[in-house]
C-alpha cells in the first residue's frame, strides 16, 4: 500500500532564513542500556522559532530531549549536536543548562527537604553567572522570583515548600515554567509540558510559554496532543516516529494527526524501515 | 580436653574495664549508692560482646581504643556555643558543682528533693527494663549528681542541657530525670559535644504522667576519637505525647538506646533520627518501644548516611503483646550509602501478638538518585552541589523537627562540617 504522503525530512519551507542558527541535530542516534531508540535524528531550530514534536508513545520524543540535556542513562551512539556553535553532547548536563538549554521535564522530579526558593536561587544564579551578570542575594532574588510567579500565577507559598514535594500535577508544570521564567534559557525544550493539566492550569502554563517566547531565543515543544498548540502555535510541527522525525510541516499538520490519528505514520515508518 | 582459651578481644575488654573501675574516684554525694551498685555491675558484667544479638553489629575497639583512666575535669567554655534565645533556659551539666547556681527556674519547673529523687531514681529504666543495660550502668558507676526535675503545667521556656566532654581522658557522665505531672509540657534540647579521646556517657529517664508531652531533641557532635554512649527511657501514660528527634555525627563510636513504654497504651510516640557515619565512624541506634496497653501510637522515622568507610546500624524494635490492641505503628529507615566501602545494616524487629493492630515498616537503602541529580544538575547545578543539596534535603527532613532552640546551634552546618 502505497503512502498516503510524500516522506519529507527537512522543513518545507524556512520561516526566518536569517536568523541564527541556534541548534543543529543531525543523525543523532541514542540508547538507553542495549536498546536503540533514536536512530537518525535530524532538526534545526532558529532564533525566534516555535517547533512541536509529535508522535505516538515510545516513538522517541522524550528520549531526544532527555539527550539534548544530557540524561546519563543515555548514551549517543551516533550523529551530532551543534548548540550556538559549540558540540553540545561534549558539555555535562550543567554547563548546558549555563549556557541556556533548558529542559522542562514531564515528570518534575520531587526532592524533599531542599527549599524551592533556595534550589531556584542556585540555579538562577548559576545561569546568571554563566551570562556575566551578578549573583543575586536573597533579598534581590525574592523580589526577581515575586514578580516572574505572575507569569505562572502561582501562590507564593509553593516557594517555601520543598522541590515539587506534594505538589500537584497542575502545581509542578508551573514551577517547571517558573524556573524557565528565571533562567531565561536560550532553547527552551518542554517534555510533555500539557500532560495532566486541566485546560485552565494548560492556558496558564502556555500563557508563561508564550510570554517568554522572543525573536532571541527558541521553544521546543513535545507533546502528544494538538490541544497544546491550540494556545502555542508552532512554526514547525514534526512527527517523530521509530526514532525518526518522519515528517515536518506547518500547524495543519498537527490538525491532520488530530484528524487522522497515528496510523498512516506507522505506514510510512514500515515503508521507510523495508526501505 | 583443651582449655578454652579466652580471645584477646575478651581479655582486652576485661582489662579495660578493670582498669575503667579502678582509676575511678570513690563514690561519694547524692549518687553514692548509685554509683557503688553501677561499678559493682560493670565488675560482674564486662564490655558487651558481638555474640550478643543487640552488639552483634557495634564493635566497641573505639571505646576500648581510649586509655581506661578518665577525670571528669571541665572543658572550657568554648567560644562556639551560640548565645541562648531569651525563651531558652540553658544549664551547662559539665561543669562542677550545681548547674542551676545563679539560675532560676522557669514557672513549672522545680527541684526534686532527695526523696523524691531516691525513689523515683531508676524507676523508668526499670519499667523498661534497661537498668542492667551496660551503657546504664556505665553512667550508674560515673555520675556523681542526677539533674532531677518536675514538670507542671505548660513551661513556656525551652529547657536547653549542654555538656561538653574536649580533650583527651575526660569522661562525662550527664543523668538527667524529668516527671512530667498531668498535662504538663516541656521542651528539652540536650546538646552533647565531643572532642579528644573522650567518653560522654547520657543516660536521661522520663515519666509522662497522662495527657503529659515532652519534645526532646539531642544533638550529639563528636569529634576524633570521642566515643558517646546514649540512652534514653521514657514511660508514658494513656494520652501522653513523645516527640524525640535525634541528631548526631562526628564520633568515633556512639550508640543511641530510645527505649520508650507505653505502660497503658492510648499514647502517642514519634521519634525521629538522624546519624552521620564517615571516616571510619560507627553510629549505632538500637531502639524499643513497647505497647503495653490498647490504642498506641508510634510513627518512628530512622535516617543515616555513611560514606568513606563509615558504618551505620540500626535496630528498631517494636513490641505490640496481646494487650496492645488497635495499635498503630510505623517504621521506615531511610539510608544513603555514599561510597563502596561505607555500611548500614538496618534491621525492623517487630514481635506483634497482638491481632487488631496496623503495623508498617520499611527499609531503604539507596545511593543518590540519578533522576534527583540530574534534574538538579539540568537547571545548573554542578554534580557535586546537586550532591550536597539532596543531602541537605536528607537531613532537614529529621532537623527541622528538632525543638527550635537547636537552631541557634546551626545543626545542618555542624552536622555535615560546613563550618
Amino acid at each position: 500500500m502505497a503512502p498516503f504522503f510524500v516522506l519529507s525530512l527537512v522543513p518545507s519551507a524556512v520561516i526566518r532564513p536569517d536568523a541564527d542558527t541556534l541548534l543543529e541535530i543531525v543523525d543523532l542516534q541514542a540508547r538507553v542500556e542495549d536498546k536503540p531508540i533514536l536512530k537518525g535524528v535530524n532538526l534545526t531550530i532558529k532564533a525566534g522559532e516555535i517547533h512541536a514534536v509529535m508522535g505516538r508513545n515510545g516513538s522517541g520524543k522524550s528520549t531526544l530531549s532527555k539527550v539534548l540535556a544530557g540524561h546519563p542513562a543515555y548514551t549517543v551512539t551516533g550523529g551530532s549536536v551543534r548548540y550556538r556553535g559549540a558540540d553540545l553532547l561534549d558539555l555535562e548536563p550543567e554547563q548546558r543548562a549555563r549556557l541556556g538549554l533548558f529542559l522542562g521535564f514531564q515528570y518534575p522530579v520531587e526532592i524533599p527537604g531542599v527549599s524551592n526558593l533556595e534550589f531556584l536561587r542556585v540555579s538562577t544564579n548559576a545561569r546568571r553567572l554563566e551570562k556575566g551578570e551578578e549573583e543575586l542575594d536573597t533579598f534581590a532574588f525574592e523580589d526577581l522570583v515575586r514578580e516572574r510567579l505572575e507569569v505562572v500565577q502561582m501562590d507564593p507559598a509553593f516557594l517555601d515548600r520543598s522541590v515539587n514535594e506534594g505538589f500537584s500535577g497542575g502545581e509542578k508544570k508551573r514551577n517547571e515554567i517558573l524556573q524557565m521564567a528565571l533562567l531565561d534559557p536560550v532553547v527552551a525544550i518542554l517534555d510533555e509540558t500539557d500532560s495532566g493539566l486541566d485546560i485552565d492550569a494548560l492556558r496558564i502554563v502556555a500563557g508563561g510559554v508564550n510570554h517568554l517566547a522572543s525573536p532571541e531565543n527558541a521553544t521546543l515543544l513535545i507533546t502528544h496532543y494538538q490541544r497544546l498548540l491550540d494556545v502555542i502555535t508552532p512554526d514547525y510541527v514534526h512527527v517523530m516516529a521509530g526514532g525518526r522525525i518522519l515528517r515536518t510541516g506547518g500547524k495543519e499538520l498537527a490538525l491532520e494527526l488530530e484528524d487522522r490519528g497515528y496510523d498512516w505514520v506507522d505506514q510510512e515508518l514500515a515503508v521507510l524501515e523495508v526501505a | 580436653m583443651v582449655a578454652s582459651i579466652p580471645s584477646t578481644g575478651a581479655v582486652a575488654a576485661t582489662t579495660w574495664v578493670t582498669s575503667f573501675l579502678q582509676q575511678l574516684p570513690a563514690p561519694s554525694g547524692e549518687m553514692e549508692a548509685v554509683q557503688w551498685r553501677g561499678r559493682e555491675a560493670l565488675s560482674r558484667q564486662p564490655l558487651p560482646s558481638r555474640r550478643q544479638e543487640d552488639w552483634r553489629f557495634t564493635d566497641l575497639a573505639p571505646l576500648t581504643a581510649l586509655a581506661p583512666a578518665f577525670e571528669q575535669t571541665t572543658s572550657p567554655l568554648p567560644s562556639s556555643w551560640p548565645e541562648p534565645a531569651a525563651d531558652v533556659l540553658r544549664l551547662r551539666l559539665d561543669a562542677p558543682g550545681d548547674p542551676l547556681t545563679g539560675q532560676s527556674l522557669p514557672a513549672g519547673l522545680s527541684l526534686l528533693s532527695s526523696e523524691e529523687v531516691q525513689q523515683a531514681l531508676g524507676h523508668t529504666l526499670a519499667t523498661c527494663n534497661c537498668e542492667q543495660h551496660w551503657p546504664v550502668e556505665l553512667n550508674q558507676a560515673t555520675a556523681t549528681r542526677v539533674l532531677a526535675l518536675r514538670v507542671s503545667g505548660a513551661v513556656a521556656t525551652t529547657l536547653e542541657l549542654v555538656s561538653e566532654a574536649t580533650g583527651d581522658g575526660v569522661l562525662r557522665p550527664v543523668r538527667v530525670l524529668l516527671l512530667l505531672e498531668e498535662k504538663a509540657s516541656l521542651d528539652v534540647l540536650q546538646v552533647q559535644l565531643g572532642a579528644g579521646a573522650s567518653l560522654s556517657s547520657l543516660v536521661l529517664e522520663a515519666h509522662l504522667g497522662r495527657e503529659s508531652q515532652l519534645r526532646h531533641g539531642l544533638l550529639a557532635l563528636g569529634e576524633g576519637p570521642a566515643c558517646l554512649l546514649a540512652h534514653l527511657a521514657v514511660e508514658q501514660e494513656p494520652r501522653s505525647r513523645l516527640e524525640s528527634v535525634w541528631a548526631s555525627h562526628g564520633w568515633a563510636l556512639s550508640r543511641f538506646e530510645p527505649r520508650v513504654v507505653q505502660v497503658d497504651g492510648e499514647a502517642t510516640t514519634n521519634l525521629k533520627a538522624l546519624q552521620l557515619a564517615d571516616g571510619q565512624q560507627l553510629v549505632d541506634t538500637h531502639s524499643r518501644v513497647e505497647f503495653r496497653g490498647p490504642e498506641g501510637q508510634l510513627d518512628q522515622l530512622h535516617k543515616a548516611i555513611a560514606d568513606d568507610r563509615g558504618r551505620s546500624v540500626f535496630n528498631g524494635a517494636v513490641k505490640v503483646p496481646r494487650a496492645a490492641q488497635r495499635t498503630k505503628a510505623a517504621q521506615l529507615s531511610r539510608n544513603l550509602l555514599l561510597s563502596s566501602q561505607a555500611r548500614i545494616d538496618t534491621k525492623p524487629e517487630l514481635e506483634i501478638v497482638a491481632d487488631d493492630v496496623r503495623c508498617a515498616h520499611g527499609a531503604t537503602v539507596s545511593r543518590l538518585q540519578t533522576d534527583e541529580l540530574f534534574y538538579l544538575q539540568s537547571r545548573g547545578l554542578s554534580a557535586a552541589v546537586a550532591a550536597g543539596l539532596l543531602k541537605r534535603g536528607f537531613c532537614e527532613e529529621v532537623l527541622r523537627t528538632l525543638p527550635g532552640a537547636a537552631v541557634a546551634w546551626s545543626p545542618l552546618q555542624r552536622l555535615l562540617g560546613e563550618g
